[in-house]
């Protein structure tokens, strides 16, 4: 094979040449347009291809060069995030980024979008999407232990919610079950800004051996290229310049380019990629994720400094007559693209056939820097690999940054003082309640390893047991955590965003674990909208602040962009994955109270509560004027290290970080899954401004569950407050400040709350 | 650390598409320090030395058919059925519960829950009447084990289950804490509230719960423990 392919290139020349496309009229302004090529960019692709075009070649620069896979409009903003740190093993720019745990068991781990896909067809749209960031992190080599996602959906009461929802649910699940990774943590709300435009991101943790890290090098002239896995179809061509498109309701015919997962020929492949790079069959592998054939075989030609050379009529069909262009451009799912030594292709076959993996040999490394591609004998596809990337758009583009001038909203806290406690209580539950109904659809039990999972209502725990940590860690735990408060993002994209790394931080630190690094997903509207362009760089301002000051760094990330629907932009929503390091998983709090308990509240000296982008007021439908919590760094460091050390101590039965629907929500629903509750006191409170002290939200702030009293002198610190709110006891509704839901009705909301 | 078992040599059967075929391999070796014998789903033959077998949880062929149809004709399964047909100990979890009843190693099917949507949760496992060595382990408790499965409503016809009672065949069923059989502790609809049963001979047992995932508090639940030693009996 390998000397039929060496002979087929060195007799490229006298191949016919594919006819380049027509540089006239209208018939060529749409072309530009469908491939979403400006007339600039097209000079600069001339330039470098040295004539006009072929199609495939259009198509390659397309995808290539689209929002979702060149970050073109957020490139020169994301240089801004920290992301290095003694923890950090890889960073941003391989497939996923990795940190060291203990000794040399590291953690690879990312987030992805998969938001277009499931608003056209959220069953496989979703699938695929747990499918992608899979492939993403068991390329590198590791072993995926942990899934999470953050769901975001139009309001309940919208006509296509209910089928939205129960589909993309359907969809994690059924793909994350069947290929056997579990499902630990994630976050869902229902939001009108989301009505025309879900948000569907998915993040995936694996193990993986520090010395055992694989980056997707095509490395070696005269190596072979070899296709691993689904054959390819015409599914999904298009994918990642529509996932740098915005959508007009009026569209409906872009079903075929969703792709279709099969979670059975995942699992293959997971399984054989691991076998394959942990008996080093192969120099190079990439996943064929974004831009299918065209991103993979470029990327790691550009990585290694070569060119390939690659013959299509090889690549394994689903469908007679495909094209170049459909070949190179087909997001169909479950592909890798391999690069090997000759003398092991015997032994990689072996393999590959073991796995009952369709595989070929569809070409050769080749030295020249250059990407030759064939397709029945004609030469489709002539271009030089690195300009591709170099040479890749950058823009600057215009940008107003959001006004930031708040004052506290007399009126809202005036039209809250004589409301019902109770139905205010009420209707929050029915927005944020239980989420029994999602997670009871996703294994969250397989891989032996999950401590604290989606009944604990906080961030995931997983316990690895393994040969590579140090010694004396046999108990070490990572926790994984997902977040984004769309409401304060809306509010302030700034300090929303820093808001969505501090509460995954504190949700980390509640199980008792240390935050270690982080992940974004940064969804947002159109970037050539200013305003859209300003929350991106207020956003990235933010999460790099908030990634210093918790010594966070980013080590991978998405960015998912014309989140739009008929001019319409989403609220910023920079979805923030983080992993942690628990010391004892013997010791793991959990969010939800399970034993009666003495309870505190934790928060920053003099933090009076804030209403801006409050749960509060999305449920009251009200407008609030108010700065979202302010960012407090010392307070939320002061209240990590506490709660580490109570940890530590084992004194915690629960903790749980303070979130939306303020102090009343966050306290119910830590006592409602099994049943707890309590008089509790809440210091300074009286009729008067009872609602005010509950349903404000704060920052730096936790309620902690004690097995025992803590000693009154020990709640002595710098930057907090804690209060000793009262005791928990089963089987009694919760009182707080005299007032309170029947512990019935508060099941039977937080239980409606998904009955969508 | 050696155990009572240490001797005792156990296959697990992998087919593509098993997925709890690690989880398995984990809960033997912690719990028992027995290291599980893997067996490709395309062996004809078993290992001579064997004394007992395990079919793992997962989507076995990724089961796009009837959970279980395609690996009941597998080329390992007919050694499986040579297997148990001289009295070999058989556990099938799950999956393996499937393939067992797709092979008619075990009576019954499996179908779609009732609410047709996969289930994710604890499940309370009563011990039905019986004599089986297992019954004879297991009885007089309940037992907390996980089940995860989207097809695992236990079916068979009315005379089919007469004779499980009769022969007190029928292993596990879903109940409460005390072992009490209500609505509300069916989680699929299985008939008669079944989540495990015997064979006749009472060596082949299949369960739709996941007792290798019980097997440690720390993880949740350790009741997954006795079951396994109970399996471990049989092989004697």
């Amino acid at each position: 094979m390998q000397t039929e392919l060496l002979q087929q290139f060195a007799e490229l020349k006298n191949n016919p040449k594919a006819a380049a496309i027509s540089e006239e009229g209208a018939a060529f302004e749409a072309n530009l347009r469908k491939h979403k090529i400006s007339a600039d960019e097209y000079k600069v692709l001339k330039k470098i291809v040295g004539r006009a075009p072929t199609l495939p070649e259009l198509g390659v620069f397309s995808a290539m060069w689209s929002e979702h896979c060149s970050y073109k409009s957020s490139k020169i903003h994301l240089g801004k995030l920290p992301t290095k740190g003694p923890q950090v093993v890889v960073g941003p720019g391989e497939n996923a980024g990795v940190i060291r745990l203990s000794g040399k068991l590291c953690v690879a781990f990312k987030m992805e979008s998969h938001n277009h896909p499931s608003y056209i067809e959220p069953y496989q749209g979703a699938a695929t999407g747990v499918g992608g960031i899979l492939r993403d992190v068991f390329c590198m080599g590791a072993r995926p232990v942990a899934n999470l996602n953050s769901l975001r959906f139009g309001q309940r009461s919208h006509p296509k919610t209910h089928y939205l929802f129960e589909n993309v649910v359907k969809g994690v699940g059924d793909y994350g079950n069947a290929v056997g990774i579990p499902t630990v943590a994630g976050t869902v709300s229902f939001d009108k800004t989301y009505d025309g435009n879900i948000l569907v991101n998915a993040m995936t943790c694996g193990t993986i051996h520090e010395d055992r890290i694989f980056k997707g090098f095509a490395t070696g002239v005269n190596n072979l290229v070899v296709y691993v896995g689904s054959a390819t179809g015409r599914d999904g061509i298009h994918g990642a310049s529509m996932a740098s498109d915005s959508f007009s309701s009026a569209q409906s015919g872009e079903r075929s380019t969703v792709q279709v997962g099969d979670p059975f020929a995942e699992k293959l492949l997971l399984e054989a990629t691991l076998e394959v790079l942990e008996r080093e069959l192969v120099i190079g592998l990439q996943d064929m994720g974004a831009a299918g054939l065209t991103s993979s075989s470029f990327e790691m030609a550009d990585r290694a400094g070569n060119g390939l050379y690659l013959n299509l009529d090889y690549v394994p069909a689903r469908a007679q007559h495909m094209t170049a262009y459909e070949l190179l451009l087909s997001e169909s799912q479950e592909r890798m693209l391999m690069c090997v030594e000759p003398q092991k292709w015997e032994t990689l076959q072996e393999c590959l056939k073991r796995w009952q993996l369709p595989f070929a040999i569809i070409g050769l490394v080749t030295d020249g820097g250059r990407m030759h591609i064939v397709k029945d004998g004609v030469l489709e596809v002539d271009v030089p690999v690195a300009p591709l990337a170099e040479q890749a758009p950058r823009y600057e583009r215009p940008f107003t940054l959001p006004s930031r001038a708040y004052s506290k909203d007399q009126s809202f806290r005036a039209a809250i003082k004589d409301a019902s406690f109770s139905e205010l209580l009420s209707s929050m539950l029915l927005d944020n309640g239980l989420k029994d109904k999602i997670y009871r659809q996703y294994d969250h039990h397989i891989g032996n390893k999950t401590i604290l999972g989606p009944e604990d209502e906080g961030a995931g725990l997983l316990w690895l047991r393994s040969d590579w940590s140090d010694k004396g860690d046999e108990y070490v735990g990572l926790a994984v955590s997902t977040a984004c408060n769309e409401r304060y993002c809306a509010q302030d994209p700034q300090v929303g965003a820093a808001q969505a790394v501090a509460k995954c931080f504190r949700s980390i630190v509640a199980t008792g674990a240390t935050p270690l690094a982080t992940t974004d997903c940064l969804n947002y509207g159109n970037p050539e909208d200013k305003i859209v362009m300003g929350q991106i760089v207020a956003g990235i301002d933010g999460i790099a602040e908030a990634c210093r000051a918790l010594d966070t760094p980013i080590v991978s990330g998405n960015v998912s962009l014309y989140n739009t629907t008929d001019g319409q932009s989403i609220a910023p929503t920079p979805m923030i994955g983080m992993v942690g390091k628990h010391p004892d998983i013997r010791k793991a709090v959990s969010a939800i109270l399970k034993k009666k308990a003495h309870i505190y509240w934790l928060k920053p000296k003099g933090s009076e509560g804030s209403f801006g982008g409050s749960l509060l007021a999305k449920v009251l439908g009200k407008e609030v004027s108010e700065a979202v919590p302010a960012l407090d760094w010392a307070a939320e460091r002061e209240a990590a290290q506490w709660i580490q050390e109570l940890s530590a101590a084992d004194r915690l039965e629960a903790a749980r970080d303070l979130g939306t629907g303020g102090l009343a929500l966050t306290l119910q629903k830590m006592l409602l899954p099994h049943e707890f509750g309590g008089t509790f006191s809440l210091p300074g409170s009286g009729p008067a401004n009872l609602n005010e002290l509950a349903f404000g939200e704060h920052s730096a702030s936790y309620i902690l569950a004690t097995r025992e009293a803590l000693d009154p002198a020990s709640l002595s610190f710098k930057t907090l407050d804690c209060h000793l709110l009262g005791e928990a006891v089963i089987g009694s509704g919760m009182k707080l400040g005299g007032m309170g839901l029947d512990p019935k009705m508060a099941q039977a909301k937080a239980l409606e709350s998904l009955s969508i | 650390m050696t155990s009572k078992f240490g001797a005792t040599q156990i296959g697990l059967v992998q087919f593509p598409g098993s997925n709890c075929d690690a989880d398995c391999v984990d809960a033997f070796k912690r719990l028992f320090q027995i290291d599980l014998k893997l067996i490709w789903h395309e062996e004809t033959s078993l290992p001579s030395a064997l004394s007992g077998l395990i079919l793992p949880g997962g989507f076995s062929y990724g089961d796009y058919l009837r959970s279980g149809a395609l690996a009941s004709i597998s080329p390992v399964m007919q050694a499986v059925k040579a297997f148990a047909a001289k009295g070999g100990s058989v556990l099938g979890v799950c999956n393996g519960f499937q393939v067992l009843t797709e092979s008619h190693l075990l009576p019954g099917a499996l179908l779609k829950n009732d609410s047709r949507k996969f289930i994710c949760e604890y499940a309370q496992l009563a011990v039905a009447p019986g004599e089986s060595l297992y019954h004879r382990k297991l009885k007089d408790r309940t037992y907390k084990v996980p089940i995860a499965h989207g097809e695992g409503r236990y079916y068979v016809d009315a005379e089919g289950l007469k004779k499980l009672q009769a022969n007190g065949q029928i292993l596990f069923q879903y109940g409460d804490e005390a072992g009490v059989l209500s609505a509300d502790t069916n989680p699929n609809g299985a008939v008669a509230h079944i989540a495990g049963i015997v064979s006749a001979n009472g060596r082949v047992m299949g369960m739709m719960p996941h007792p290798e995932r019980a097997s440690s508090e720390l993880l949740g639940s350790a009741d997954g423990t006795s079951i396994l030693e109970a399996f471990l009996e049989t092989v004697g």
